[in-house]
């Protein structure tokens, strides 16, 4: 089309240059990561054992969250009760809540002196220990099953609600309609799914540095940390950064061949009517799945409420100086997602190529501990690294980002440049007045949901920061991991209070900004 | 005078070819069957469609010249207005591109939208207006920007028998003020009689050099008689 024919050489120029700075930061850290890991020793024993936890980890807890979300999902798809929506709402939180707030709950809920333990040592039997192996898959499942039900729940609600009139007419029962309409469904829909929360449980790095550590439950990305921090093992942090890289990449491009779940599944509002569920053994047992999984989702963030506040007063004020740290960083991380993600969506857009979407897209299997790595050995022959904490803290923070923002842009300006772009042509709307506007003002609702979820994320980031940062300048997310292994509990549980509701705030803020005044 | 030079379109195994004159200030209705390409041959001339051949006005080349810049105004069948901007400020853009409008500029625009029977609706957003009422914001904006040459793709296909009726007395008038020249892609033979002089028929794979209306309504070729059916 013409669109090709009189592109607009500016938007190509930004676009290209937004991207440069990302496959720098993508690739070109690993490059210096790959220089600096030449003189580094063979693997030890101690290496190959935090691979293996990684491997095991990973699979073990995108198995466990997916074989939980078929039947939640397919409870949550079947019935229809009161807060269902909000459940549903709910389901979507644990994305951008703080990893570092959600172990704290956890940990209220399920560690020595948790909600469970007690109950246990009232019945007479042992008290069950988070930290380790099972804390670890613990907190995966926690953060993966709601995503890993939202996606199935999806699956189901896809079907079309046709074949379960038509199948209702031929009399199927429950076991038919799974063997006809709901297992081909889940063929498709479950090797997606696994491959995204695998990926991410590989990835994530802050679980581990929370409640792993040791011989025995040592990820990939902690070893980095470790070598890093504890060693000052420039050449063996690199080597392992390689490694990681190496499963990311590897996932990454398995989950090419494999049809990847779309992100936000909108219209999960409804359920579906279903005849042959309706006799009270399975009503029952819907009910009691959908109440268990409520548990385990609410339990841990009302711990928070319930420790935190009465913590409030006595913070200590480093806690509230970390809040405007964080708040810095996450603001400065919005305005740089949003400055790299818009150029590379028009782009995308403007020359029709998902090459360069899927090269924004790259970063979803780049470890941030892994692009902070090179960014450390890049930087630490010229300047003082741990002075530019915060600054590459929000850069890395905004190139993870990326992947989600570009999602929510690029079928957004896709759609505008489709309605729109010959009568801005025609009009000869081109740079600044179309930018100002026909897409700032189109494109409300997703950049504002977009810097929400950049914002959210950046505030409860612990990655980067756990590299870079001084003593004296923590992030909040940082002061709390101190707090934590400090054993000043109290103080933690105020701090996480604070976090969670500053992250849940900004997204909010953020969101519903896009909202204002949106017409039609 | 809009001339077309052995102009071909090829889109995807779908081509369309045209090579005839429009006389200055003649009002010509595109008619033909659906898929036949009439939209395709206005977005030709108005530059958002690759072509080989040549677009000329008068003696100018506009064939490598962007759609802003040709001496061309359009009107689509939807999306002809900015849902988030006022109906003065769509009008607004046919003056500036970037709304940096100066007290004379406004000027301007209110008596536009007066002249299309909207005087105190600019603040109004498009969604607060009628069907008839946006496609006169959208004509108003035409008038405005004054390019002698006015592209009209089926624009009142979404409105009633008697609205669309005064509209199309009201292009006739527009049109005449500024003495355009206007191509209108209609379904409708009813608009062509209405105001057009001459009918462009596209049919198979050409757009026919214009004929007379009430010539080819008076001998229907072939093309055209399939089209009409009962009607022919």
């Amino acid at each position: 089309m013409a669109r090709g024919l009189f592109s607009v050489t500016r938007t190509t120029g930004a676009g290209a240059t937004a991207l440069a700075l990302v496959l720098f930061l993508a690739l070109g850290t690993l490059v210096a990561v790959a220089l600096r890991a030449e003189g580094a020793g063979a693997f030890t024993v101690a290496d190959l054992a935090a691979l293996r936890f990684t491997l095991v980890q990973a699979t073990l807890s995108a198995a466990l969250s997916i074989a939980l979300a078929i039947p939640v999902g397919r409870a949550l798809a079947r019935r229809s009760f009161p807060g269902r929506g909000v459940l549903v709402m709910l389901l979507g939180a644990p994305f951008i809540l703080p990893v570092i707030v959600a172990v704290f709950g956890l940990i209220s809920v399920f560690g020595r002196s948790g909600l469970v333990s007690q109950a246990l040592l009232a019945l007479g039997l042992e008290p069950i220990s988070i930290y380790g192996f099972h804390g670890v898959v613990l907190a995966h499942v926690f953060f993966n099953l709601p995503l890993a039900t939202r996606l199935v729940l999806q699956g189901w609600l896809a079907i079309p609600a046709e074949r379960f009139r038509l199948a209702a007419s031929l009399g199927f029962t429950a076991r038919d309609i799974a063997r006809q309409l709901e297992r081909p469904m889940l063929r498709e829909v479950l090797p997606g799914a696994f491959l995204v929360i695998f990926l991410l449980c590989l990835t994530s790095f802050a679980v581990a540095l929370a409640l792993g550590g040791g011989p025995r439950a040592t990820t990939i990305e902690l070893a980095i940390y470790q070598a890093f921090r504890l060693d000052f093992d420039l050449g063996k942090a690199a080597l392992l950064a390689l490694v990681q890289f190496a499963l990311g990449a590897a996932v990454a491009l398995i989950a090419l061949r494999v049809a990847l779940p779309p992100g936000f599944g909108a219209g999960l509002d409804r359920a579906v009517s279903r005849w042959d569920a309706n006799t009270p053994m399975l009503r029952a047992l819907d009910a009691a799945l959908i109440t268990l999984a409520t548990l385990f989702l609410v339990l841990p963030m009302t711990m928070i409420a319930v420790d935190g506040l009465p913590a409030l007063a006595t913070l200590p004020a480093s806690v509230f100086t970390a809040t405007a740290r964080s708040l810095g960083v996450a603001l400065a991380s919005v305005i740089l997602t949003l400055a790299l993600a818009l150029p590379i969506a028009a782009w995308s857009v403007k020359s029709g190529s998902r090459l360069v979407e899927g090269v924004g897209t790259l970063t979803i299997a780049a470890s941030p501990l892994v692009i902070g790595t090179g960014l450390f050995i890049i930087l630490f022959p010229i300047t003082d690294p741990f002075a530019l904490a915060l600054p590459v803290t929000a850069l890395v923070n905004a190139v993870m980002s990326l992947p989600f923002a570009l999602r929510a842009l690029v079928p957004a300006l896709g759609q505008v440049e489709a309605d729109f772009g010959r009568l801005a042509d025609g009009l000869g709307m081109t740079g600044t007045a179309r930018l100002r506007h026909l897409w700032l003002p189109r494109l409300a609702r997703p950049l504002g949901f977009t810097a929400g979820l950049s914002a959210a994320l950046s505030m409860g980031d612990l990655g980067v920061i756990a590299l870079f940062a001084s003593p004296d300048a923590p992030t909040l997310p940082l002061q709390i991991y101190r707090l934590l292994s400090a054993y000043r509990m109290d103080d933690a549980a105020g701090a996480a209070l604070i976090l969670l509701v500053t992250s849940l705030a900004l997204f909010w803020v953020f969101d519903k900004g896009g909202r204002v005044n949106a017409d039609a | 005078m809009l001339t077309l030079e052995t102009l071909h379109i090829d889109l995807d195994g779908f081509t369309l070819d045209a090579d005839f004159s429009v006389e200055t200030g003649r009002r010509v209705a595109v008619l033909g069957p659906s898929g036949a390409g009439k939209s395709t041959l206005l977005a030709a001339i108005a530059g958002f469609q690759p072509v080989s051949g040549r677009v000329l006005w008068d003696e100018t080349d506009l064939t490598p010249l962007p759609p802003a810049q040709r001496p061309v105004t359009m009107i689509f069948q939807d999306n002809n207005l900015f849902p988030h901007l006022t109906a003065a400020q769509n009008v607004g853009l046919g003056l500036r591109p970037d709304l940096r409008l100066s007290r004379d500029d406004k000027a301007r625009v209110d008596e536009a939208l007066t002249r299309v029977g909207l005087g105190g609706l600019g603040t109004r957003k498009p969604a607060a207006l009628s069907g008839g009422q946006a496609a006169r914001v959208a004509l108003a904006r035409a008038v405005l920007r004054h390019k002698p040459v006015m592209l009209l793709d089926e624009p009142f296909g979404a409105l009633g028998p008697a609205l669309r009726d005064e509209m199309l007395g009201l292009v006739r008038t527009l049109a005449d003020e500024v003495g355009a020249t206007l191509l209108m892609v209609s379904h409708e033979p009813e608009d062509a009689k209405a105001i057009a002089h001459e009918v462009v028929l596209v049919a198979d794979g050409r757009a026919h050099a214009p004929v007379p209306t009430a010539e080819i309504f008076a001998n229907p070729p072939a093309a055209l008689r399939d089209y009409l059916g009962r009607e022919g």
